[in-house]
């Protein structure tokens, strides 16, 4: 018995090489254009940076030629995601689509569906955020009321969805939506998955501000709004088991890792060339954890590559992967030397700044996309623990 | 979950020390009990000269296919020394040396360790902690003839040995080199780190294999010890321990593949080994610290074998540099780089 999961290691295909020092490239130029900021100073939302990324077929790269897709690899799309998180740029208009919605839709939607939206997401046209949370339905996915219920033509949904990400600013959702109630033995069964068109009628959207100020989430709230039927999304009642491999490629994946990075740049930067012992310790420590963080993610990529489902594999980077981007702004704010009046030409401004940001979205990180608690039950699951 | 590897070595490895590697032999051999069927069966499979080229009287495995065979080694806890024995055989290798059979160590093991090679043909210097220097009939010795780096090829007998032993109750012995003469010296272009990050690759082999034997112990005890009416298992306060625990094997496993792929280049990778040790070195504490507490009183005691991996653990994330010096080295390599080096640094192995 060996219950050790696995990563195998990945070495990323030569053509990679080529491909990051391009999107470097791009990303120096846009930095230089004026078009975003590397201290994420402008937001991180741009329909006009992610129609750029779309040219440069940078958008549903994994996806059929057919669809709008490029038909390269997941490693190839893992290099391009992460080039543009390191550099902090606005994808936020396209990154949603391009990770889980876009795969929803390619693997479960409607043919007609597919043709039309999925070349739209492609270019960096569609915004996408998620329709999944409830006020009574948080980590417990599957309690979601929400209904739709069937009528002439399609359904009509009412409800309140809440903390979707981006609602505001997004053209579609995928939303999991109550057609049934569950069953004795199944109280996973009842659920199904709809695109939803977000300018359709009996749809409010309203802001919830979070704790930095921003508006981010939201609550939407449905009034009969219909849907059609060609909007359905696999099998009715049976979104259950279509949302386990959707979980593979949201939770293993840069972002999972990377949020806080900024604030080790800067601290490297106020660091200097020659820290204290003490200085560098704490950073080797931290680019250690970040170093076999992003192999093990880039080992679930190569999995996907190979078409595995490394679900609980996933849940292990996104683990290991969120607690360490959620400690690291503490253990900056303490290992950074402290300065005062007396220095006045050092990097202060830039320093704060990062450091600001990571300590605010923090706790964020080991909630949004599935708590830590639920993380680690997937984990004892797969331990057969449970 | 890992499958069962298709690979012969490791298949046959995993073999010996099911039949010839059990906790009783373990508790002999720190007590002093040189367990010589174990030795004699990897001898005769041809294990430890697993990296030494046919020429030199070795398999001519492939690199990786040693590593994995320690792997294994760190899992049974096996008192014997064979990652000194591979070692010391791709020391000589470097210096193109025959390999002696019998077990081998190196030295010296540290980073400023120093011996010296005299001009009349003699050796002089001492080396502290070696490993298992009271059994090995050979030490392979990274010395230098003035400026020039040698490595010597040494017999342990008549040699002053003062013994020591690692927490884990392993042979770590204080060796005298003065006024021995080397069975053979050859220039070696590999310098005392180079041969410190091949000591810290190798133990972090070990240091995953153990901790995969810690993760499978504390699922096994949490799923047959009941409290409460309940198995602990079902605890999730229990669940939540194993399922860091499971991410701390997983995150070691993957340093010690990232410690390995950095061996194969000509030059060994300092900063990937770095990287290595220090989150293999955290994984071995985090790791034996929530098997301890899964596996309660029961495995505090000398009578469960939770020790074996857990005693080596702490011992192995001690040697060829611990987390800290390897943090503080890693930290100022990034800092000599700059800021704006540091995330093509973290990519720049892929």
């Amino acid at each position: 018995m060996n219950l050790s999961f696995r990563f195998d290691p990945v070495e990323l295909p030569p053509e990679t090489k080529e491909l990051r020092q391009e999107v470097r490239a791009f990303l120096r130029q846009e930095i230089e254009a004026g078009t975003f900021s590397p201290n994420g100073g402008k937001g991180s939302f741009s329909r006009e940076f992610s129609r750029k990324v779309g040219a440069k077929g940078w958008i549903g790269m994994t996806w059929p030629k057919k669809y709008g897709g490029h038909e390269r690899s997941h490693l190839e799309r893992y290099v391009v995601t992460e080039e543009m998180l390191a550099a902090r740029a606005p994808t936020r208009a396209h990154s949603t689509a391009d990770r889980q919605s876009g795969p929803v839709i390619l693997r479960y939607g409607q043919e007609q569906i597919k043709q039309k939206i999925l070349p739209q997401i492609a270019r960096g046209e569609l915004c996408f955020c998620i329709g999944l949370s409830e006020p009574n339905s948080g980590s417990d996915v599957f309690a979601a009321s929400t209904r739709a219920t069937k009528t002439d033509g399609g359904w009509l949904v009412n409800g309140r969805k809440i903390w979707t990400s981006n609602a505001h600013q997004s053209d579609y959702m995928i939303a999991l939506l109550r057609t049934s109630p569950p069953t004795k033995e199944n109280r996973r069964h009842g659920l199904t998955q709809f695109l939803v068109d977000m300018k359709t009628q009996g749809i409010i959207t309203r802001p919830i501000i979070n704790l930095t100020g921003s508006h981010d989430f939201n609550e939407v709230v449905f009034d009969d709004a219909f849907l059609p039927d060609s909007h359905l999304i696999g099998e009715v009642d049976m979104a259950w088991k279509q949302a386990t491999d959707e979980l593979a490629y949201e939770r293993s994946g840069p972002d999972r890792w990377i949020e806080t990075f900024p604030a080790l740049v800067e601290l490297v930067r106020r660091a200097g060339e020659e820290p204290s012992e003490r200085l560098a310790g704490g950073i080797g420590r931290e680019v250690a954890h970040l170093a076999t963080l992003r192999r093990m993610s880039l080992s679930v990529a190569g999995m996907l590559q190979a078409g595995k489902t490394p679900s609980v594999e996933a849940a292990v980077v996104k683990d290991l992967g969120t607690n360490f981007e959620q400690a690291l702004p503490d253990k900056v704010r303490l290992l950074a030397p402290q300065t005062g009046d007396s220095q006045p030409d050092s990097n202060d401004d830039r320093f704060e700044e990062a450091l600001r940001y990571a300590t605010l979205i923090a706790p964020k990180l080991t909630i949004q996309g599935g708590t830590r608690e639920v993380l680690r039950g997937i984990i004892a699951r797969g331990l057969g623990l449970r | 979950m890992a499958d069962n590897t298709d690979n012969i070595i490791v298949d046959t490895a995993t073999r010996i020390f099911q039949d010839l590697c059990g906790p009783d032999t373990v508790n002999e051999a720190e007590k002093g009990v040189w367990p010589k069927s174990l030795w004699g069966a990897l001898e005769e499979s041809g294990l430890p000269l697993t990296w030494v080229p046919d020429e030199l009287g070795g398999a001519g495995a492939a690199l990786a296919d040693g590593f994995a065979v320690l792997r294994v080694a760190g899992r049974f806890a096996a008192p014997v020394p064979l990652a000194e024995t591979l070692m010391a055989g791709w020391l000589l290798m470097q210096a193109e040396i025959a390999v002696p059979g019998g077990p081998l160590t190196i030295a010296p093991i540290h980073t400023d360790g120093r011996i010296a090679l005299t001009a009349d043909g003699t050796l002089s210097g001492r080396a502290r902690r070696v490993p298992f220097a009271r059994n090995a009939g050979h030490i392979a010795v990274r010395a230098h003839r003035g400026s020039e780096p040698v490595v010597a090829l040494v017999a342990t007998s008549g040699l002053p040995i003062s013994q020591a032993t690692s927490l884990a109750g392993e042979p770590r012995d204080d060796v005298a080199f003065d006024g021995a003469m080397p069975e053979a010296v050859r220039p070696a272009a590999v310098d005392q780190d180079q041969l410190v990050c091949f000591g810290a690759a190798v133990r972090l082999q070990q240091i995953a294999g153990a901790l995969e034997k810690i993760l499978e112990q504390s699922v096994q005890y949490a799923l047959d010890r009941s409290q409460f009416g309940r198995p602990i298992a079902k605890f999730q306060a229990v669940q939540h321990n194993l399922a860091i625990l499971a991410g701390e094997v997983a995150a070691a496993s993957a340093a010690a593949d990232a410690a390995a792929e950095a061996c194969a280049g000509p030059q060994i990778a300092i900063g990937e080994v770095a990287i290595a040790k220090v989150r293999g070195g955290e994984a071995a504490g985090t790791g034996a610290a929530i098997a301890h507490q899964v596996h309660g009183a029961m495995g505090f005691t000398y009578e469960h074998s939770l020790h074996h991996a857990t005693r080596r653990l702490w011992s192995w994330r001690e040697e060829f540099g611990n987390e800290a010096v390897w943090a503080a080295r890693l930290g100022r390599m990034v800092a000599a780089r700059g800021a704006d080096e540091l995330w093509p640094f973290v990519t720049a192995g892929s």
